[in-house]
């Protein structure tokens, strides 16, 4: 019998040991968080009127969210990707701080900008139209975190797009916004539902931005991430549960992103 | 078609008839791309294009209504062969159904009436050819641009679709401009052919003129002749290179000897067919005025014939028998003579 060929030579040792670490790190407290979830009040704790709101308020704001950042990223990718505007290096580099900026400064730059005594403050109370503390204020919080990962996504999507398709769709006779709405977007379909998914994973998830800018009043302003932090001073074992709910979205949507991020 | 265009990569004026295939030729880098890229209004230019007697050079590239098919096909990925066929009615306004019915009238023309509903990822590379094709033509522009379609397909399919291209276009509404590399699409689709080099026009003219009075040695050597550049002179043509290895008796380095002159000081091109050439393994001794050395570079072979680069200064190219390379020994390369007689060597003037 002949030997295997191209037997695989043992792993270091020095990486194999901090890899494992590594895993280590990320998965023990999720392992623990399932372990400590009190199953059997799940289902109490799911129908209770003051967890079905914040769900409720959560899924609202993210989707919107979500939706903002698709109506206003789409457009600012294609801008940033596809025009020579002066200053679109700026932009770009501008659109990726909130990605790495802490949360709760961006609430802090919010209210300064949208809060009653912000910079537009004076417009906006004149208007009716305060978003601080409102369920608003939570849309807009979710958006300033979530639209630079749609952004990235789909512009990347469009710089490694090749011209030639939308030239020929010219050619043929498709103004710009045709080329746009008939080639483009369905050719980077893909990336922009993935952006979407990040973003809405990143919405969901949203709590400096929006304790600081909304705060977190029940009923109004108080999406879970931020009523799993509150129970967890009342009612530890409801916020572990209600945190288990969280990861089991995270779960899913990091499944359904899988096929794109191999 | 009539066009007098001038961008910062090439120049050019041509006039082509409805109806009429323009085969444009010339090196890499000579603008092939770029004025088929400038007269279908994808890079800027200034001057006029004429289509059907409107000149639509002022206009966006969406309202000049050319066809055109770029190298890589770029068919729609999303959108079934049917619809990438319709695309230009339905941007037009034409109703979904009518346009898919002239599509699907198009890609029968193209016999691949069958295929409509396919995806282009399931489709084989003489079939993307043939919907490009479709989506370009459907719309009866009056000027079709066709960049390579023939290079990405395999001898067999490029055959059929360049039989294709020939029953399709010619006698039709478009003017037909087609980039080729290769000159059996010249003989086979083209009425005229335009020669760019360096982003200028060095000739345009019928095949068989270009054949015989060819402008520039690129275009000869495209056509299978021997042409060597140079400037004419009481004997025959003095070549831009210097030969260094062709002396021997009666041979002048850097010189080609043509038993018919042209003026001396005239710029002109030294033509000469391969079959003309002789390949010896010993000096010859005969009667042929100019003798090459070199190594024996490329064998290529041509149904019974071998084509064999001599790799002298300037290079020659030979064709003999594969009885001839055989007793030469051609394949185990080395040096070898190579001999034409001035009688076989013409001079054209450029």
């Amino acid at each position: 019998m002949k030997a295997p060929q191209g037997a695989a030579a043992r792993p270091p040792l020095l990486l194999v040991l901090p890899a494992v670490a590594g895993a280590a790190l990320l998965l023990i407290p999720l392992a623990a968080l399932l372990t400590r979830t009190p199953w059997g009040r799940l289902s109490d704790l799911l129908v209770r009127a003051d967890v079905q709101q914040a769900l409720w308020l959560s899924l609202r704001c993210a989707v919107a969210a979500t939706a903002l950042s698709l109506l206003l990223g789409v457009p600012l990718a294609w801008v940033l990707a596809r025009t020579r505007l002066p200053g679109r290096r700026v932009l770009r580099g501008l659109v990726t701080v909130p990605l790495v900026l802490p949360p709760v400064v961006g609430g802090v730059a919010l209210l300064l900008a949208f809060g009653r005594r912000g910079v537009l403050g004076p417009l906006l109370v004149e208007a009716g139209a305060v978003p601080a503390f409102t369920l608003w204020g939570v849309v807009l919080a979710e958006s300033f975190v979530a639209l630079p990962f749609l952004v990235l996504t789909v512009e990347g999507a469009l710089a490694a797009l090749s011209l030639a398709s939308e030239e020929v769709a010219g050619t043929l006779g498709a103004r710009p916004s045709r080329v746009f709405f008939t080639v483009t977007l369905p050719t980077i379909a893909p990336s922009v539902a993935a952006g979407a998914v990040l973003s809405g994973a990143r919405a969901l998830g949203e709590f400096g931005a929006t304790i600081t800018f909304a705060g977190s009043l029940p009923g109004r302003t108080q999406t879970v991430p931020l009523s799993v932090y509150a129970l967890l001073q009342d009612d530890p074992p409801a916020a572990y549960a209600l945190s288990a709910v969280l990861l089991a979205v995270s779960v899913i949507l990091v499944l359904s992103l899988r096929p794109r991020l191999r | 078609m009539k066009a007098s265009i001038s961008s910062t990569l090439v120049r050019a004026d041509l006039v082509a008839e409805p109806g009429q295939v323009v085969a444009v030729v010339g090196p890499n880098g000579a603008g092939k791309t770029s004025l088929l890229r400038a007269l279908a209004g994808l890079l800027p230019s200034t001057g006029t294009v004429e289509l059907a007697g409107r000149d639509v050079s002022a206009l966006p590239l969406h309202e000049r209504g050319v066809g055109w098919v770029p190298q890589a096909p770029s068919l729609f990925a999303h959108l079934s062969a049917r619809d990438n066929a319709a695309f230009a009615l339905r941007a037009r306004g034409l109703s979904r159904r009518a346009a898919r019915k002239a599509a699907d009238e198009w890609l029968s023309r193209l016999g691949i009436g069958h295929l409509g509903d396919s995806r282009p990822g399931a489709l084989s590379g003489g079939q993307v050819a043939r919907v490009a094709l479709a989506r370009a033509l459907v719309a009866n522009p009056a000027l079709v641009l066709l960049d390579e379609p023939l290079a990405a397909l395999d001898t067999a399919t490029r055959d059929d679709v360049r039989r294709l291209l020939r029953s399709t276009l010619a006698g039709g509404r478009a003017s037909v401009l087609v980039v080729t590399h290769d000159p059996v699409d010249v003989v086979a689709l083209a009425d005229s052919v335009l020669v760019l080099e360096d982003g200028v026009v060095m000739q345009h003219a019928s095949p068989a003129e270009v054949a015989v009075r060819p402008r520039s040695a690129w275009v000869a050597g495209l056509l299978g002749q021997n042409a060597w550049r140079g400037i004419a002179d009481e004997t025959g043509l003095r070549t831009a290179s210097l030969g260094s290895t062709g002396d021997l008796a009666g041979h002048v380095p850097g010189h080609i000897a043509a038993a018919e002159t042209l003026p001396a000081g005239t710029p002109a091109l030294a033509l000469c067919e391969p079959a003309a050439v002789t390949l010896h393994r010993m000096r010859p001794s005969g009667s042929a005025r100019n003798v090459l050395a070199g190594q024996v570079g490329e064998l290529r072979s041509l149904g019974g014939r071998v084509r064999v680069v001599v790799q002298s200064d300037p290079p020659v190219t030979a064709e003999v028998t594969v009885g001839a390379a055989t007793e030469l020994g051609l394949a185990d390369g080395g040096l070898v003579w190579a001999a034409v007689k001035a009688t076989e060597v013409r001079l054209v003037a450029l």
